[in-house]
Formats: C-alpha cells, structure tokens, sequence
C-alpha cells in the first residue's frame, strides 16, 4: 500500500506539481513550514485540516496568487520564480475556483467564461462562445448564458466559476474550499461536477472538508496542521488507520456530526 | 415560481388625498402650524419672484445681448461656425441615444471613433485657417468668450482630465517607486493649492517650458492649467474606486491568466469607475462651475459676458436679470450633467452584486 503513495519514486517524468522544502512567513508569522508534495497527472489531492494551518494559502503558492520564500515549486516543468514570464506561464496552466466565487459581477455570464481566452489565449470571439457554451452545458446552466453573475445562486455561481476556470483549458485545477460560502442544499450540484471532472482525468488539488468527496475520488488525502504535512494516506487507509493523534483528533471534531 | 394557488395579496392600504393630507400634513395641530407658515412663506417669496420677472424685470437686456452672451466677442459673420460645431455635437449625442441599445458592434464602434474625430473638427472649425483664408479666417482663440468659451473650457478641460486622472490612478497604485512617487507628488501638489493659483502659474509659468517660438494663447493655458488641476481629483476619485474593488477579483483575474494592463482595463477600471460615476460627475460639475475663474487671466467666459454687459451705457444697473439668466444657464447645464450621470449610472448597474 505504501509504495502507491510513495513520494521519492524514481520516476519523475509524469510529477506536474513538484513542490519541495516550501516555506513562507506572513510578517514573522511562519506559515508554511517545508511543505513537500508531488502531484502526478491525473491524480485528485484533498488537502485538509484546521483553519489556519496554512492550507490555502499552500495552494495559492502553487499558481503565485502569494510568493513562497524559500524552496521549490515546479509546475509542469516551469519553476514557480519571481520571473513574470514563468508566473504568467504556469497561471495559464492552472485554474482556481475559490470560496467566495470571485466572479466578474460586471460582465455576463458567458462573458465571465470567454474572457480569458479571448484575451489570453487569442481565440476569434465565435469559438471562445462555442466552448463556453459547451461548458456552461457541462457544470448545468446553459440556460444562464446572458445573465448577470449577481442574478445566480450560490450553487450556479460556483459551479460558473468551474466552467470560467476550465475555458482555459488548464492541465490542474485548483480548489480552495469550493462549497464553504455555499447554502447545504447547493453543495451538492458543486460537488458533482468536481466529481464529473475528477473522473475526467483532471489533475486537481482540492482544499476541503468534504470527506464524503475525498473518500469518493480522491487518490490521496494530506492532512496539514501548523504549516506542515502532518500525514497523507489514500483515502481508505487515511479515515481507517490515522497513525497521528493530531490527525485522529481532527478526523473525530469533523466526522462526529 | 410563486404558487399559482396561492392568492393571498397584502393588505390594501386607502386613504385618499384628503387623508393624506391630515395624516401627514395637518396632524397633530403643530404640524398643520408648520404647514401653513411654510405655505405662506413659499407663496411670499413665489409671488415676489414672479411679479419681479414678469412686471418690473428689464428683459431687453438679456434679448439685444444673447448673441454676446453666447458667442462674446466671436465675430458675428463667422457665427454659423460655432452654430455648426453645435450641430456636430447634437447630431452625435442624437445618435448616440438613438444607438444606445444597438447590439451592433460595429455602429458603436463608429461612433466613439465620430466622437474622438469631431473634437480637432470643431477645434479647426472655431479656429480657422490662415489668416486671409477667404473661407474660413482665422478667429483668434483669444475673442472666444461667453457661453462658447465656457462649453470649450469645460468640455476640453473634462474631455483631457479624465484620461489622465485614469492614468495618474493606476499610476499611484503602481508598484515601481518612481512612479508611484512621482504621480503621488503631482496628485497632492495640485490638489494643495487653489485653482487661481493654478491658473495663475499655467499662465506664467507654461511658457518657460515651451520653446520661445511656441506662443500659446490664454485660452490654451488656461485650459492647461483647468486640465492639470482636474486630473488631480479625477485621479484620486478613481483611486478610491480601484480600492473598493474586492481583492477576490484582482485574484480571479491573475488566476485565470490576464496580466496586469488586461487585468486593469478588463476587470479592475470598469468596476472602479462604475463605483465612482457620482463622485466624478459631482467633480466635474464643479470644473464647469469653477471655469469662471479665468475671468482672472482676462477671460470672458459667461459670467464674465454677464459683468460686461452691465456695464453697457443703455443697460446700467440691470445686474439682476443679468446675473439671473446666467444663473439659469449654468444651472441647466449642470442639471442635465448631474442628470446623465444618474441615468448612465442606472444603465451600468445591471446585474449589480
């Protein structure tokens, strides 16, 4: 079992996240203390663990949304740098869906979507609107096209900012506790398109409390605690067999409800 | 959907005009108190309004001269020039209403490139050619003055502040030292000193700068000094519109692959200047109020015509229709400003958060 989830294979040609010794401070908060994960393609990650232990903000390292300080982060083969062409590099390889949706309340809904390939990738506006259409399809508000983000609910809000994340035709997906700012009954409908994508064979890193999702698809599961990796497992052995207490505190606080 | 069973409507609520009338104007007995001394009140000042503008008001100063206070001193023969620049402009901003919804692109885009266009058509149109150009001679920019003077003051002073206020926002909000500190110093110069004194130096100053061949005429210094001096609040009103947009979307923006001038002019500026629509109106009525000034650089702008007007022989004394029909002018200019800026802001707030 352990040598599925064994981190120093020697092969290294298929890791697209690459993330070694990372560590960053806030100030003279230290946030991240040497964090150490490889993601390989097509994997699904679920990262959780208590607020404040540097989750989302480990994720946001990895698409420079924030500047780590000291290690390596290597995504599809480009070192996360201060170099603006590498950052602008892997943020077109990346896409992010985040808590609070960050839509673009001023442009309609499709127009959330073609944005960034018409501008970004340089696609003629016809075929931006052609995918865009085939995505909105895909996460279940084709209907919503010429609406306003604000005239959504939560739920579709969401699951647009999936379809304006995927436009871009990214090679990892990023989630950063999607269904926190959702009402429960809206959960769902975002859930099953995370778990439609994850069976796509999308490479995602998903920051969450949705065990019920990372039991699902989730090939390994990281649990963070104080800036660090506390453990990691597959999900089975992850929820069957914690080996730290700190782990088997937080699994009893978020399973006993 | 609503149920289509459920009928229950809310309460109706009928009380008539007589009603409304005691419950909100004659009860209780202080209010019908208050009610009847401001009537009273309205009435008196009402009735001295009218029977002054009506009886005793000397109108024929403001009807012989209104060729003056529109154009001042614009030569009379080539006035169809300044009545065709109107024309320009009406015909455009018709347009512009007529196409407001037209889904068509390419309309739009034409008309934005007209509007850009009309202004050096209008400029050559007032200014003229050569000297002896039997078309169109040359009017020198310093006989503008009246109503024609203030239109040009304010709309070129608004039409130049704006982009640079834009750019001295973003400007402020750069991460390059240099720049930053150089828009910062500009920004908190021109809003430190008054707009005389600002006219005063663009006046004075302006020439050192240019090469001694360069004569620019008042009217141009002058507009430069109105420019400079606007774009400093437009910048900071703009600013404060970027910092009230929400950081999620300056992230949204960066995740999805837009660099920095994208993520400006794509996301960032049109929620900014969404937010300040009122803030800059209000600024930019007060420039149209505040193009009265030049009347100290030796200007005739429309109070200035007003001024020279009662000093006319035959007029003496007739300040108040004077003044009255320039405060009227003024204040429909700037009502229909304040009143655009309401209905743009209700055109962009479609589909508010």
């Amino acid at each position: 079992m352990m040598s599925e989830v064994d981190m120093e294979r020697s092969d290294t040609a298929d890791q697209i996240i690459r993330c070694r010794e990372v560590h960053k401070w806030f100030g003279t908060f230290h946030v991240l203390r040497g964090v150490d994960l490889m993601v390989r393609k097509g994997e699904v990650i679920v990262i959780c663990g208590p607020s404040g232990s540097g989750k989302s903000t480990f994720i946001r390292c990895i698409n420079r949304l924030e500047e780590h300080q000291k290690g390596t982060i290597v995504v599809d083969g480009i070192e996360v740098t201060n170099d603006l062409r590498n950052i602008h590099a892997v943020q077109r390889e990346i896409g992010m869906v985040f808590q609070q949706f960050n839509l673009f309340p001023h442009l309609k809904v499709i127009d959330n979507v073609t944005l960034a390939p018409i501008w970004v990738r340089r696609w003629s506006k016809d075929q931006a609107v052609k995918i865009a259409e085939e995505l909105l399809n895909r996460v279940g508000i084709p209907e919503q096209a010429q609406k306003y983000p604000g005239q959504l609910s939560g739920g579709q809000q969401q699951r647009l900012a999936i379809a304006r994340a995927l436009a871009m035709q990214p090679k990892i997906m990023l989630f950063d506790e999607p269904t926190s700012a959702l009402d429960p009954e809206m959960i769902k409908e975002v859930l099953d398109v995370m778990v439609e994508l994850a069976k796509s064979g999308m490479t995602m890193i998903v920051v969450t409390h949705e065990m019920g999702f990372a039991k699902q698809v989730a090939d390994r599961i990281y649990f963070f605690d104080d800036g660090s990796i506390v453990e990691y497992n597959t999900p089975a052995e992850f929820f069957l067999k914690p080996k730290e207490e700190r782990t088997k505190k937080f699994l009893s606080q978020i399973l006993t409800h | 959907m609503t149920d289509p069973f459920d009928m229950e409507m809310p309460p109706r609520v009928e009380i008539g005009v007589l009603g409304w009338l005691k419950n909100n104007l004659f009860s209780p007995w202080y209010n019908a108190l208050l009610t009847v001394v401001s009537l009273a009140f309205v009435i008196f000042v009402v009735r001295a309004i009218l029977r002054w503008a009506f009886f005793s008001a000397r109108w024929e100063v403001v009807t012989t001269n209104l060729k003056v206070f529109m154009i001042g001193r614009y030569p009379a023969a080539e006035a169809w020039r300044v009545i065709a620049s109107l024309a320009i402009v009406v015909v455009l901003a018709g347009l512009s209403w007529a196409f407001r919804k037209a889904k068509d692109r390419p309309i739009r885009r034409w008309l934005v490139l007209a509007w850009i266009v009309s202004f050096p058509v209008i400029g050559i149109l007032l200014r003229g050619f050569g000297e002896d150009n039997p078309f169109m001679p040359r009017v020198s920019a310093e006989v503008w003055s009246g109503l024609l003077l203030t239109l040009v003051l304010a709309i070129v002073g608004i039409a130049a502040s704006f982009p640079i206020g834009v750019l001295m926002a973003l400007g402020r909000r750069s991460r390059l030292p240099v720049i930053k500190i150089l828009c910062t110093i500009y920004i908190e110069t021109i809003r430190g000193v008054p707009l005389i004194s600002v006219l005063f130096m663009s006046q004075l100053m302006l020439p050192l700068f240019l090469p001694p061949h360069i004569r620019l005429a008042t009217v141009m210094r002058a507009l430069v000094g109105i420019t400079l001096f606007s774009a400093a609040y437009t910048a900071e009103n703009v600013r404060g519109g970027m910092a009230a947009v929400p950081r999620g979307q300056y992230e949204a923006a960066q995740a999805v692959g837009l660099n920095k001038a994208l993520m400006m002019i794509l996301i960032v500026l049109p929620q900014a200047l969404r937010n300040v629509i009122p803030a800059i109106v209000g600024q930019f009525t007060a420039l149209f109020k505040d193009t009265t000034l030049v009347v100290i650089v030796g200007l005739l702008e429309l109070l200035g015509i007003g001024k020279a007007v009662t000093g006319q022989r035959q007029f003496i004394g007739l300040h108040q229709e004077v003044y009255f029909f320039v405060a009227v002018l003024f204040f429909i200019c700037c009502f229909l400003m304040s009143y655009g800026s309401r209905r743009l802001e209700k055109a962009l707030g479609v589909g508010e958060r």
